[in-house]
């Protein structure tokens, strides 16, 4: 039996809005194995996004424990932080968050300027990446001249070009319309049983969840288990 | 990420925006330019002065009589006509005087054949092309025979022998100076204007004793000068000439000085001096553009990393570190600054030539200068670069992403 790629023990997250503080993450304890795919659900101020920030490693916990891969990130500064969710971690974001102006081969190619791969090994992995999700013919467009669909395929090809061992998507297909949606929800159910690929999933759409093999609950900063 | 990778993505993020690249690179251009090309004019007019300087003799003093004119003060010996040629000849045989010119001089409507020219005639020795650095173009100087035989002999400046001879050569001719018949046996080099801008060509110069005597019916000279050894000297010269010239005029204690000293090392000082502060006043005040164009650049990049808020919180997610994000701020300073300071050097050699050929200035623009002005203009970048990039690469990176 391998260890789990992610392990949270007693995780705790309050922060301060409008002098106000939250409790937005109680005593959340999660295992994630290699090659799993978790959904976890929640309505809007469950305190999902903040889970979704810890778990991508783009915060830090209050109290508990975080480990990634063997890796304790409580202990981390900004730059090994970075340097983690470079190797790590692949993001899937609701609105894309591809870089503006700039064609889909170079926004492939920027997690591996960050990895100081060199600029032809860069550039065949990016089209490699980009051929695998059926963009060979797309290399040159810029994110304005994609389609909802193409786009998220272009994210998920910079989220996967360097090989990360953690898929994270947050509200994947909250931007797209239904047709789209199950076309990449097609293509995460894909990756994962073909490739093995480890996916957390957040979302608050039901049967985008029912795809995850384990769905958890998040309500009110607990983590409830529901399936 | 290494540095040929970081450039690339500046030069790539400064393209996105071409116009507003070019218009705050615009700012820098004109901030090198005008530093190039005021340096340029500035010691332009340095070397002027100091080539003036030099044609002058800078270790030289001029002795002239005391003003008779001045109200209620007694003059003593003579007042204008106080000056002789033995105080000339003892002068000159103080220590430290390497020569010494007494001259007088006049002015007179001169006649060669059909044509006549009106022009100052000065009655000087054979050592005043010693202390004025002066040269033939043909023929030669007065000698002390001259002098002592008060012939009638002439030099001629540049300006005067191309008035009345044109491109003839005038040796040999004689002309008439106030009815006296002169032969032309020389014709000076061209000497050009003093820094005050009156023409030294344009005289004529015949012995000193053929002046007083047949021209003017003096006994007086109007004015000595001469050339020390070196500066220090001519300073020392200046203390012990008035020393002399008392004893010699027998002043009592308290009477004034019936003569008055000009020591051109002074004035070279003086002169040298203010060209310098000229140098950088306009050095300084060019400084000033450049500077507003540094602002410019910071101006425009605080701009940039606030509208690129949500770009650096995805570049941030995707593993870029602090250090990635500041460099890549900084170099987009850097390259507008740069950019701006390459293409400031041809605006300001440009300007420079344009000063140059338009007006009457001498411009010289130093390797030295231009350096300088790039090297600022860089610094300017990393000065003014240096805080909108630390900004950006401070961001929390939920934070940056969250920013739309």
């Amino acid at each position: 039996m391998t260890a789990p790629l992610l392990q949270i023990h007693g995780l705790h997250k309050a922060y301060v809005l409008d002098g106000v503080t939250i409790q937005a993450l109680r005593d959340i304890d999660l295992n994630v194995e290699p090659g799993e795919f978790v959904a976890i659900m929640g309505p809007s101020g469950s305190g999902k996004s903040t889970l979704m920030h810890i778990l991508g490693c783009l915060d830090v916990p209050d109290t508990g424990s975080y480990q990634l891969n063997g890796q304790d990130i409580t202990r981390m500064d900004g730059n090994q932080l970075a340097a983690l969710r470079n190797r790590e971690i692949g993001f899937v974001f609701q609105n894309f968050n591809l870089l503006p102006r700039t064609s889909a081969l170079e926004n492939v190619e920027t997690p591996l300027i960050y990895a100081g791969i060199g600029k032809a090994e860069r550039r065949q992995k990016a089209r490699a990446a980009l051929e695998h999700m059926a963009l060979g013919e797309r290399l040159y467009h810029l994110p304005n001249q994609l389609s909802g669909g193409q786009a998220q395929r272009v994210a998920i090809a910079r989220a996967l070009v360097t090989h990360p061992s953690l898929l994270l998507a947050d509200e994947p297909t909250g931007n797209v319309d239904t047709a789209t949606s199950a076309e990449i929800m097609a293509l995460l159910d894909a990756l994962n049983r073909q490739e093995g690929l480890t996916i957390v999933l957040i979302t608050h759409e039901q049967e985008v969840a029912g795809h995850a093999r384990r769905r958890l609950l998040l309500r009110d900063g607990r983590l409830e288990l529901q399936t | 990420m290494n540095l040929t990778t970081a450039l690339q993505l500046a030069l790539r993020a400064l393209w996105r925006n071409k116009t507003r690249a070019m218009l705050t690179t615009l700012g820098v251009v004109i901030g090198v330019g005008s530093v190039i090309a005021m340096l340029g004019i500035g010691s332009g007019a340095q070397q002027r002065i100091a080539d003036q300087l030099a044609s002058m003799g800078t270790n030289s003093l001029v002795v002239r009589p005391g003003s008779v004119t001045r109200g209620g003060v007694r003059t003593g010996a003579g007042g204008i006509t106080s000056l002789t040629r033995a105080d000339a000849d003892a002068i000159a045989e103080l220590p430290d005087v390497v020569a010494v010119a007494p001259s007088v001089r006049t002015t007179a409507q001169v006649r060669y054949r059909g044509t006549n020219w009106g022009t100052a005639i000065e009655g000087v020795t054979p050592d005043y092309v010693t202390v004025r650095s002066w040269q033939l173009a043909e023929g030669e100087f007065f000698t002390r025979r001259h002098i002592l035989g008060a012939s009638h002999v002439c030099v001629l400046g540049q300006t005067v022998a191309r008035e009345l001879f044109g491109l003839r050569s005038p040796l040999d001719e004689s002309i008439v100076i106030k009815g006296l018949s002169c032969r032309v046996i020389g014709v000076l080099t061209e000497k050009g204007a003093t820094a005050w801008g009156s023409d030294q060509d344009d005289a004529i110069f015949a012995p000193i004793t053929t002046v007083q005597r047949k021209l003017e019916g003096i006994t007086h000279i109007e004015r000595i000068e001469l050339v020390a050894s070196d500066r220090e000297a001519s300073f020392r010269l200046i203390k012990e000439i008035k020393r002399l010239l008392r004893q010699r005029h027998r002043l009592r204690e308290g009477q004034p000085d019936d003569f008055r000293m000009h020591n051109r090392a002074e004035l070279a000082e003086t002169s040298e001096e203010s060209a310098r502060v000229f140098t950088w006043l306009l050095g300084s005040i060019a400084s000033v553009s450049l500077l507003v164009g540094g602002i410019g650049i910071m101006n425009i990049m605080l701009v940039s990393v606030t509208e690129r808020t949500h770009e650096i919180g995805i570049r941030m997610a995707l593993g870029a570190r602090q250090r990635d994000i500041l460099w890549q701020f900084l170099l987009e300073a850097l390259v507008l600054s740069t950019a701006g300071g390459v293409l400031g050097i041809f605006l300001g050699l440009g300007g420079a030539l344009a000063v140059a050929r338009f007006s009457a200035l001498p411009v010289t623009v130093t390797p030295v200068s231009v350096l300088v002005a790039f090297l600022f203009a860089g610094l300017v970048g990393v000065f003014f670069g240096l805080h909108p990039a630390r900004k950006a690469s401070q961001l929390r990176p939920i934070e940056a992403l969250r920013y739309e």
